[in-house]
């Protein structure tokens, strides 16, 4: 009974839709003039936010522009990328302090979503084993990535202050180390102070989609590893890391894209301090404090270049679904 | 005897964790109930409920009006990214037409953005449109994140809504507006609320368009008012008042993302891992 009426259902449908498809074709371009119609407010507002400023932007980098006086700008060609004058390299491709910034953004980025990843994983496997609590555990998680920027900023430097901070009081009590430590000052622990920060801040994120992606995971696997007697730890390395592998590496581009990108945290944790410059640290000193806004828009253009390549790579490898589908 | 010692690893770990994301939010309410030479001291608990400093946050600032600030910039901001979020998100996730996958890419591109790369173009835009320390300029820069976010979770949601429903609409006659109010909407609050919320968290802790389009401390949002909160010199800064108003920020947002925890997840995992 049941297949004679899906049968009939289906037939039913293929003469009236071979009766209405003039009708239906008429619907169907309606409806993309609607579609039209309900994208181009957001179109337009993209275009302004997004495609102009970022194509003045790249407009300024050409130009000797000031920001004083934006609209006296004057094209000068690659002049502040790289020039050569009187035997001497001049624009940010020849400045030093851009290059440390750059390095500077590569190792931060590079250290910092390894840690996150590492230890996103670890409380992903964690929060993913069912234990009493766990969703306190799982709300507890949650907490560094609900702290605006600034305020974790503020929080560390407080926790992490040379004199009074409570790190390098914890450190002298258990006796690691025998004399307090200017963890954002000197210039060998300012990167290290920012990395911690940020892992702190970010791993939450990490955890959480790694976390996603383990409660996808198929149980089958796991019960014919534990028939067999596999450690546990060899099941890890040899199901659960393969499987999860594909959304391990969306989010850790993801994150690394955020990473490059990094301005407020080292702004106001260690300032204008040439140890940790970022790339928009730079970018923003040349622009604001210097005034030099083609410049500082060359060197905007170049972290954009960088973040664009990196995008790219990413919709490559993270094998995005754009169709929507 | 070996099982009882790894249920006790475990949960040392899970105390480890728990700690370690608590921890720094903890030390910061103790250090804002301490005044004077306390301050010098470390503690792990408070010693006594000493309101002084919160007192003073918004005695001695404007810190009352920054907060105000960063609640119309915050909502206004949500509610314009909902709207042709959710009005692009039906266009993108229900309609095949020609170009969809471009716009997508696109939006997706202009997610990844790095801020500082539109800056000066921005500050050309805000200066030309004459919103120059202006709090409807940072609303209309913090669209250049929100958005883009807004409509690719939107997007994912809506496309995975019955089309049966829709369908039946049509055959009702129903305009596609009215699909998006009558059928869709109150189908999409939870998503809804789960993309406003994420919305408002990135607006409420935005802090370089703050930064470099305001310019007095009555038009700044609270982010950039605590980072400059500073002392008698540069080397005293007010630790004690920064805590408090740290507290005072957090606090709000921490209360929402734990309510609401479970649709955060969920709004997080559809925009990175699903996108």
């Amino acid at each position: 009974m049941a297949t004679t009426g899906v049968e009939t259902a289906s037939q039913v449908a293929r003469e009236t839709g071979k009766t209405l498809s003039p009708r239906k074709s008429q619907l169907t371009r309606g409806r993309v003039r609607a579609a039209w119609l309900f994208l181009t407010p957001m179109l337009i507002v993209v275009a302004m936010v997004a495609g102009w400023p970022l194509a003045r932007t790249i407009w300024f980098s050409f130009t000797d522009a000031n920001l004083s006086d934006l609209g006296a700008a004057q094209f000068i060609g690659l002049e502040n990328y790289l020039t050569y004058v009187d035997g001497e390299w001049y624009g940010v491709l020849a400045d030093g302090e851009w290059w440390n910034a750059v390095w500077n953004t590569l190792k931060f980025s590079v250290i910092s979503v390894t840690l996150e990843t590492v230890l996103g994983l670890i409380v992903a496997l964690v929060l993913n084993a069912s234990f009493r609590g766990r969703s306190l555990v799982r709300a507890a998680v949650l907490i560094p990535w609900a702290i605006p920027t600034i305020v974790s900023a503020k929080m560390w430097g407080w926790m992490l202050h040379d004199q009074f901070g409570i790190l390098n009081h914890i450190m002298l009590g258990i006796g690691l180390i025998s004399t307090p430590l200017a963890w954002t000052a000197s210039p060998d622990l300012a990167l290290t102070a920012v990395i911690l920060v940020d892992v702190w801040k970010t791993t939450p994120f990490m955890a959480l989609l790694i976390l996603a992606a383990l409660q996808m995971l198929p149980t089958d696997c796991y019960e014919a590893a534990r028939v067999d007697g596999i450690h546990p730890v060899k099941v890890f390395f040899k199901v659960t890391l393969p499987l999860i592998k594909p959304a391990l590496m969306v989010a850790v581009i993801f994150r690394l894209l955020d990473a490059l990108r990094i301005f407020d945290l080292i702004y106001v944790l260690t300032s204008n301090s040439k140890d940790t410059m970022s790339m928009s640290v730079y970018a923003r000193q040349q622009l604001v404090d210097f005034q030099a806004v083609g410049y500082g828009s060359a060197a905007s253009t170049l972290l954009f270049l960088t973040v664009a390549l990196c995008t790219v790579l990413y919709i490559t490898f993270g094998r995005v679904r754009f169709d929507g589908r | 005897m070996k099982r009882l010692f790894s249920q006790l690893g475990f949960y040392l770990l899970v105390a480890a964790i728990v700690l370690y994301a608590v921890f720094p939010f903890y030390y910061a309410i103790v250090t804002s109930f301490k005044t004077g030479p306390e301050l010098f001291s470390v503690d792990y608990f408070p010693l006594s409920w000493n309101w002084g400093n919160y007192v003073s946050v918004f005695r001695e600032q404007s810190f009352a009006h920054n907060i105000l600030n960063s609640v119309l910039v915050s909502f206004a901001v949500v509610a314009v990214s909902l709207f042709l979020g959710v009005t692009a998100a039906f266009a993108l996730g229900r309609v095949q037409f020609r170009g969809r996958g471009l716009l997508l890419l696109t939006v997706l591109g202009v997610s990844m953005f790095p801020q500082v790369a539109v800056l000066s173009g921005m500050f050309e835009l805000i200066r030309g449109l004459n919103l120059y320390n202006n709090l409807l300029g940072l609303v209309i820069s913090y669209l250049i994140f929100t958005l883009p976010f807004t409509v690719w979770v939107l997007t994912t949601f809506m496309r995975d809504l019955p089309k049966e429903l829709e369908e039946a609409a049509i055959m009702d006659g129903a305009s596609p507006w009215d699909i998006i109010v009558k059928v869709f909407m109150p189908l999409m609050w939870p998503a809804l609320v789960t993309t406003g919320l994420l919305a408002f968290i990135a607006a409420w802790n935005e802090f370089l368009f703050a930064l470099t389009f305001t310019l007095t401390n009555e038009q700044r949002t609270v982010p950039v008012a605590i980072a400059l909160i500073s002392g008698a010199s540069q080397y005293e800064l007010p630790w004690g008042n920064i805590m408090a108003a740290s507290v005072i920020v957090t606090l709000p947002v921490v209360a929402l993302v734990l309510i609401f925890q479970r649709r955060i997840v969920s709004g997080l995992t559809a925009g990175a891992v699903k996108g």
